[in-house]
């Protein structure tokens, strides 16, 4: 299948690893790649501050750079849960809500994509360790993705998963509000990271960039060698 | 007191409590102990049962509020029949001046009242208390607040939640008591205390958790027995609801009634539930002799007619407290408004305004917890959304995020601008590492880096990865 990327812009400047494991996990089962050069942001940062107007030409470039595509994939649940808010962002706008209703139903998290779409079974992924998962609020409550990664990563050879208090809470990122209530965002982070901790996990796994560099940066803060990867990179650990 | 709780900044406030180690410790246990019974008692109903009940209430809750000049009607007229008196109250003032008014008439000089946010709102105590009436809040945690010159509410199930035993007992030797911090102690000192009070008391106030138009009841969902003794003790009695209490039939407030108490207390039912059917026959031991319900509009008709109406919904359980990651960390007096947590940042702005409520819609991280909870089945995300967006776009509230997000959108919808941005970015940021990270920021970078650190930007960004590659680079 030809799978059109949206790698999200946070993933393209700051965290380069997550889009090459992503890529090299797809094509690895076959897929073909196609990465839309043109393509920037979902537009969820300014939509979730208030500045709904300001959002929509993000929204329009974005529909604009991905229609063409078969499926479109992301390993963001959370900038997917958003490019399916789309067509409710654009109801006043007949033929855009249409064009976006399209985008939107045709766009599926990592994780999703590999259960939900081609169904994969058989994988020879291999991570040797101790992990806890942090499950993404967006992706487990608005996308309803919950089993899935958690399906995936019970395949990894030698990974033993295990869980942590309060895992399916906020980890405090969301969004602007990590710098906007700075504080209050870094207090929800610390508890985050101090029950990671207790865990005693060699790895924290997620299934968005975001949060991990959130929870990361506090665990790195506090001087944890907890090593932090995307559900892409353990995928495609061998 | 009135729905703002005291004349603080919000960020004095929000410091304050951040640095209450002790009410911290005291949330954390709360919640976690309040959601595991709660997922207990829910997992009662059947896996996957509780998104079908929480529909079924929410549509109960909806359908009164779509109808509710209607139900409103039917109700009051009910309660007439019944022997009552209803007051429709426009605003806070009105409602308080109608007790306080009906309390001077009749000569009272004590009340006992029973837990009631709404009374809250309206300021009642602060009326009653000027115009010389001994008020006696009857619900422990309200009584021990009370006592402690009247401490402001933080929470709306369990008011007193940021104080522990040993801050109560202290509270309670100023009051006589010469015990230790052993909780069973301390209750049976104020069950003493209140007993007598009940007996002498020449008027009861109450609140409503669901109003039944079909019958005219208020219905009274309690655990410590102070509501049951409030409506039949006194013979004068007043119930004050806000308007948007209203269930349309027995038959609604059975689904609701079980679900309050379920997301409430994390328990099947509550102790009591009370139906006050209006005065009681003559002759009869106990019960209201003179029966008035309060009926406070105090800004909701104006919910009612905005993209907000479905906050009226709430059934007031604190669910969405219970499970929200910011109340957790901040605690309920952060909110400056009697009504806190996801609940609060909806409806404090709506019926107190904007302009000292300005930072309650930021108060969240979006993360749904509260809208996947709530039986009323309120998309408090969106609603809290939806108050920021009247922020940005309609009162203009940020210059600064006005133009950073002027500048975003700017950005992402030109590519040209996007590649330009992000390629020259880890250059910019360079001056702010650190060992590879970001670890101090400046401006708003700094609410991060206080506490956490960033990762560097990608010198090589995804897109230069992906480019070198299709040219034969960097396989
Ligand atoms: S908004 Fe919903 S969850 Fe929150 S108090 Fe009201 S009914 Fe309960």
């Amino acid at each position: 299948m030809k799978v059109t990327l949206f790698t999200t812009c946070i993933v393209d400047f700051m965290a380069m690893n997550v889009g090459k494991a992503t890529v090299e996990l797809l094509e690895s089962l076959g897929h073909e790649i196609d990465y839309p050069t043109n393509q920037t942001c979902c537009g969820q940062p300014m939509y979730n501050t208030g500045y709904v107007e300001k959002t929509k030409s993000t929204i329009k470039h974005f529909i604009e750079t991905f229609e063409h595509a078969e499926v479109i994939v992301s390993p963001s649940g959370s900038c997917v849960s958003f490019v399916k808010e789309y067509p409710h962002v654009l109801a006043d706008d007949k033929d855009w809500k249409e064009r976006a209703e399209k985008v939107a139903a045709k766009t599926y998290e990592l994780s999703q994509f590999l259960i939900d779409v081609i169904n994969i079974n058989d994988f020879s992924a291999k991570l040797p360790g101790k992990a806890v998962y942090h499950s993404n609020c967006h992706t487990a409550r608005f996308l309803k993705v919950k089993e899935q990664p958690l399906q995936l990563l019970s395949k990894v050879e030698g990974l033993e998963l295990v869980d942590f208090h309060n895992s399916d809470k906020c980890c405090g990122f969301g969004g602007t509000f990590s710098v906007k209530m700075g504080d209050i965002s870094a207090e929800v982070a610390d508890e985050k990271a101090r029950y990671i901790q207790e865990a005693n996990p060699d790895y924290l796994i997620g299934a968005d960039f975001a949060c991990l560099m959130n929870i990361g940066g506090r665990l790195s803060r506090i001087g944890s060698n907890i090593k932090v990867m995307h559900i892409a990179e353990v995928l495609n650990s061998k | 007191m009135g729905i703002k709780i005291n004349d603080k900044s919000f960020k004095k406030n929000l410091e304050k409590n951040l640095n209450d180690d002790f009410m911290r410790a005291a949330m954390v246990k709360a919640q976690d102990l309040i959601n595991k019974n709660r997922a207990n008692v829910l997992s009662q109903l059947g896996d996957g049962n509780y998104q079908e009940w929480q529909k079924l209430s929410g549509e109960a809750r909806a359908h009164a509020i779509e109808n509710l000049d209607f139900y409103l009607n039917q109700f009051a007229e009910n309660v007439v029949k019944n022997g009552g008196t209803v007051f429709f109250a426009k605003d806070a003032k009105e409602a308080s001046q109608y007790v306080t008014n009906l309390a001077i008439e009749k000569g009272v000089k004590k009340v006992v009242k029973a837990k009631s946010m709404v009374t809250e709102e309206i300021g009642l105590n602060h009326d009653l208390i000027d115009a010389g009436v001994d008020v006696k809040e009857t619900d422990l945690a309200e009584y021990i607040l009370q006592l402690d010159d009247w401490n402001p509410p933080s929470h709306m199930v369990v008011p007193s939640l940021h104080l522990n035993k040993t801050q109560i007992r202290d509270v309670f030797a100023k009051n006589g008591y010469s015990g230790k911090d052993i909780p069973e102690d301390l209750a049976a000192f104020a069950r003493a205390q209140l007993r007598n009070e009940f007996l002498t008391a020449d008027m009861g106030i109450y609140g409503c958790n669901f109003a039944i138009a079909e019958s005219g009841a208020i219905t009274l969902i309690s655990n410590e027995g102070n509501i049951d003794l409030c409506t039949s003790a006194p013979e004068l009695q007043v119930a004050v609801m806000g308007m948007e209490r209203i269930l349309a039939t027995y038959e609604d407030a059975d689904i609701c009634i079980s679900l309050l108490a379920r997301n409430a207390v994390g328990a099947k039912s509550t102790s009591y539930t009370t139906f006050v059917n209006g005065i009681t026959e003559e002759g009869a031991a106990d019960g209201a002799k003179e029966f008035h319900v309060v009926i406070v509009d105090n800004g909701r008709s104006k919910v009612l007619k905005s993209q907000f109406k479905e906050v009226l919904q709430c059934m007031r359980c604190a669910a969405c407290l219970n499970i929200c990651p910011i109340y957790r960390q901040v605690g309920g007096h952060s909110y400056n408004s009697i009504y806190s947590g996801p609940l609060g940042v909806v409806l404090t702005p709506l019926l107190a305004g904007y302009e000292d409520f300005e930072e309650l819609p930021y108060m969240c991280s979006l993360c749904g917890a509260c809208t996947e909870v709530c039986p009323s089945n309120i998309k408090l995300h969106s609603l809290i959304h939806e108050h920021k967006r009247v922020l940005a776009e309609d009162k203009k509230n940020s210059a600064f995020w006005g133009v950073s997000m002027t500048g975003a959108g700017k950005v992402f919808s030109r590519p040209w601008m996007y590649k330009l941005g992000t390629g020259i970015a880890p250059l910019m940021t360079k001056p702010l590492m650190e060992d590879g990270k970001i670890k101090k920021g400046i401006s708003i970078l700094k609410g991060w880096t206080d506490k956490r650190d960033m990762p560097a930007l990608e010198k090589t960004r995804f897109r230069d990865w992906y480019a070198s590659r299709s040219k034969g680079g960097n396989k």
